[in-house]
C-alpha cells in the first residue's frame, strides 16, 4: 500500500510538471501557431537560473520563483522578436525547426559548461521535513509543488477564460486581423504571450530543481513526453491541457507500481490509443 | 538530371581509388539514402516526420540480428531489415496521417521515442551495448564483403538503386498526385484522389527506403546500436535535408555529405557538434530556406533569365 501511494505521489508530481509545461505550449500554440521545441530547454534554464541565483548571488528559492521566470521569459521575448517574428508568414513547420535548433544550441552550451551530471539544489528550509498522513509519508516540498502548480494552472485558466485580457487573447487566436482592426496591438500581445509561456516553463524548472537534480538534459526527454501529452489532450483547450497533464502523470505512476517495465512507454501507448479513437485528442477540436 | 546522376555515380565510383577514406564514404552514402528517403516524404509529400530514426534503427537491429543470430546471408539480412521497417512504416503511418502539420511531427516523434524505450529494454538488442560484431558475410555467396572495396561498391550500388527509385517515384503519376496533395489537399480530394491513401503509401515508401539505409549501415559498421533510434538521429536527417535543399533531388545527398564530413571533422570536440548542428538549423531556417542545392538552382535560373 505504501509503495502504491508513493508511486501515486510521484505520478502527481510528474503530472504537475506535465500540466505546467503543456499549458505553456498550448498558450503559445494558440496565438503563435508555433510548437515551441525550446520549451524543455527553457524549463532547464529555469532550474539553472535558480541554481545560479543561489550559488552566485545568494538569492534564495522564493525570489528565484519570481526572478527566474522573468529572466528566462525576457530571453524568450528576445528570441521571439529577433527570430520567430520573421517566420509567421511561412509554414508552421519552420517555427518547429527553428526552435529545435535553438534547443540543441542551449543544451549543448549547458552541457559544455556543466557536463551531464546533475547539480544539487537544496529544498528551502521552510519546506523541509514531512507529514505523516496515516496511510503514507508526505514530504512537505512535494505537497507544496502539487498545490502550487494547481493554483498556477487554474489561475492561468481563469485569466484566459474569464477575464477581459483573456478574451482579447482568445479573440486574437481566432482572428488576429480583426482584433488588430479593433485597436489591439496584436504583435505586442504575441510577444508577451510567448514570454509568458516561456516564463511558465522556467517557473516549472525552478520548482523541479529541488526534486530532480539540475541537469542540462532534464528538459530534453521531458519535452517529448509533453508533446505526447499535448497530442492526447488536444491543444484546443486550456483546461484540457491541465487535466491531461495531471491525469497522465497519475497513469504513469500507477504503471510504475503495477507493471514497471512499461512505465517509460505508457504515455505513448495512451497516445496511440487516443489517436485511433479520437484523432483530435480528448479535448481538442479538428481545425 | 541524367547528367547529374551520371557525374555523381562516376565521382563516387572513383572516390575510394583516389584516396578518399571508404568507411567515411560508406557512412555518408547510408546517410544520403536515409536523407533522400526522408525528403520523399517532406519535400514531395509535405509531411515532416520527426521520428524517422525509428525506421533506420529498426531495420538496423533486425538486419544485424538476422545476420548474426539467424546466420542470414547479407542480402537476405538487408531485405529482412528493410521489410521490418516497411511493416513499422505501415503501422505508424496509418496512425500519424490522422493528423496534419505540427501534430504529425509530434506524433512521429512520440512514437519514435516509444520505440527507443522498447529497444532499450528488449533483450535481443543488448541495450546500451547494441548488437556488435555483425558478420558481413558473402554477398549472394560469392562476393566477400570483408574486403573494403567490395563492401564499398555494394553500398554504392544500393544507394544508386535507391536514389533512382526515388527519382522514378517522384516523377511518376503517383508523385505528381502527392505534390498536388501537398500544395492543396482539399482540392486534390475534390478531384477524386483519396489523399490519405497517397500519404500512407508515401510514408511506407519513405520508411522502407530509410530502412534499406539502416540495414545497409548495420552490415557496413557491423553494429546496430541505440544511436540510430535516438531522436537526435531523427533531427539529423531533418537537418541534412534542410541544409541540402528540401524538395530537390540532389539536396539530401549534398546535405548528408556535408553533415557527415562535419561530424568526422568535429568528432574530437564533444558537445560542439550539438551546438554547431543547432546553429546550422537556425541559420538555414532564418536565411537559407532553399538549402544549398535550392540556392544554386535559383541562382542558375536567375542567370538564365
Amino acid at each position: 500500500m505504501q509503495a502504491l501511494f508513493g508511486q501515486l505521489l510521484i505520478g502527481l508530481i510528474n503530472g504537475a510538471f506535465y500540466a505546467m509545461l503543456s499549458l505553456g505550449l498550448a498558450v503559445i500554440f494558440g496565438l503563435l501557431n508555433i510548437i515551441n521545441f525550446t520549451h524543455g530547454a527553457q524549463y532547464m534554464m529555469g532550474a539553472f537560473c535558480a541554481w545560479f541565483l543561489l550559488n552566485k548571488a545568494g538569492v534564495g528559492y522564493w525570489w528565484a520563483l519570481l526572478l527566474a521566470p522573468i529572466i528566462v521569459g525576457a530571453i524568450g521575448i528576445v528570441i521571439e522578436r529577433t527570430m520567430l517574428a520573421r517566420l509567421y508568414k511561412l509554414d508552421h513547420l519552420y517555427g518547429l525547426l527553428l526552435t529545435f535548433g535553438l534547443a540543441l544550441i542551449i543544451q549543448g552550451v549547458f552541457r559544455n559548461e556543466f557536463g551531464s551530471s546533475g547539480l544539487p539544489y537544496q529544498i528551502p528550509s521552510e519546506l523541509t521535513g514531512g507529514m505523516n498522513l496515516g496511510f503514507m509519508f508526505l514530504p512537505i516540498y512535494r505537497g507544496w509543488v502539487i498545490v502550487a502548480s494547481l493554483v498556477l494552472c487554474f489561475s492561468t485558466w481563469y485569466v484566459i477564460e474569464r477575464t477581459k485580457l483573456g478574451s482579447y487573447l482568445r479573440a486574437a487566436t481566432e482572428n488576429p486581423t480583426l482584433v488588430q482592426a479593433f485597436g489591439v496591438n496584436v504583435p505586442r500581445m504575441i510577444t508577451l504571450t510567448f514570454g509568458f509561456g516561456v516564463g511558465l516553463a522556467a517557473l516549472a524548472g525552478v520548482m523541479a530543481a529541488p526534486i530532480y537534480q539540475v541537469n542540462p538534459l532534464m528538459g530534453a526527454d521531458m519535452i517529448i513526453v509533453v508533446f505526447a501529452v499535448v497530442v492526447i489532450g488536444g491543444m484546443g483547450s486550456i483546461m484540457g491541457a491541465i487535466l491531461t497533464g495531471f491525469g497522465l502523470g497519475v497513469v504513469e505512476g500507477l504503471t510504475k507500481y503495477f507493471y514497471p517495465e512499461a512505465s517509460n512507454t505508457v504515455i505513448f501507448v495512451v497516445m496511440v490509443i487516443v489517436l485511433m479513437f479520437r484523432p483530435a485528442g480528448l479535448f481538442g477540436r479538428e481545425r | 538530371m541524367l547528367i547529374g546522376t551520371g557525374l555523381m555515380t562516376v565521382a563516387l565510383a572513383v572516390a575510394p581509388l583516389v584516396g578518399v577514406y571508404p568507411v567515411f564514404l560508406m557512412k555518408a552514402l547510408c546517410f544520403a539514402l536515409f536523407a533522400c528517403a526522408f525528403n520523399l516524404l517532406l519535400g514531395f509529400g509535405g509531411l515532416l516526420s520527426f521520428g524517422h530514426a525509428m525506421f533506420l534503427g529498426t531495420a538496423g537491429y533486425v538486419c544485424a540480428h538476422a545476420a548474426k543470430v539467424w546466420g542470414f546471408s547479407p542480402e537476405l539480412a538487408i531485405a529482412t531489415g528493410t521489410a521490418a521497417a516497411a511493416l513499422l512504416g505501415a503501422v505508424v503511418g496509418s496512425l500519424a496521417i490522422r493528423r496534419q502539420g505540427i501534430y504529425f511531427a509530434m506524433i512521429t516523434l512520440a512514437v519514435a521515442q516509444m520505440m527507443y524505450f522498447f529497444y532499450l529494454q528488449t533483450p535481443f538488442t543488448h541495450g546500451e551495448d547494441g548488437i556488435q560484431a555483425v558478420p558481413r558475410g558473402r554477398l549472394f555467396g560469392l562476393l566477400d564483403l570483408s574486403q573494403p572495396l567490395a563492401m564499398y561498391y555494394t553500398v554504392l550500388t544500393i544507394f544508386i538503386a535507391g536514389f533512382l527509385l526515388i527519382y522514378r517515384i517522384i516523377h511518376s503519376p503517383f508523385g505528381q498526385v502527392l505534390k498536388a496533395i501537398r500544395e492543396n489537399e482539399p482540392r486534390a480530394i475534390s478531384l477524386g484522389y483519396d489523399a490519405d491513401r497517397y500519404k500512407l503509401l508515401a510514408f511506407v515508401l519513405s520508411a522502407t527506403l530509410a530502412g534499406l539505409a539502416g540495414a545497409t549501415k548495420a552490415i557496413v559498421f557491423q553494429l546496430a546500436s541505440l544511436t540510430d533510434v535516438h531522436w537526435s538521429m531523427s533531427g539529423e536527417v531533418v537537418l541534412m535535408t534542410l541544409l541540402g535543399g528540401m524538395g530537390t533531388i540532389f539536396g539530401p545527398v549534398v546535405g548528408a555529405f556535408v553533415i557527415a564530413g562535419l561530424e568526422n571533422y568535429l568528432a574530437g570536440f564533444g558537445e560542439w557538434v550539438t551546438i554547431i548542428t543547432g546553429v546550422i538549423f537556425v541559420v538555414c531556417v532564418l536565411a537559407f530556406r532553399r538549402g544549398i542545392v535550392g540556392e544554386i538552382a535559383a541562382w542558375w535560373a536567375r542567370r538564365a533569365a
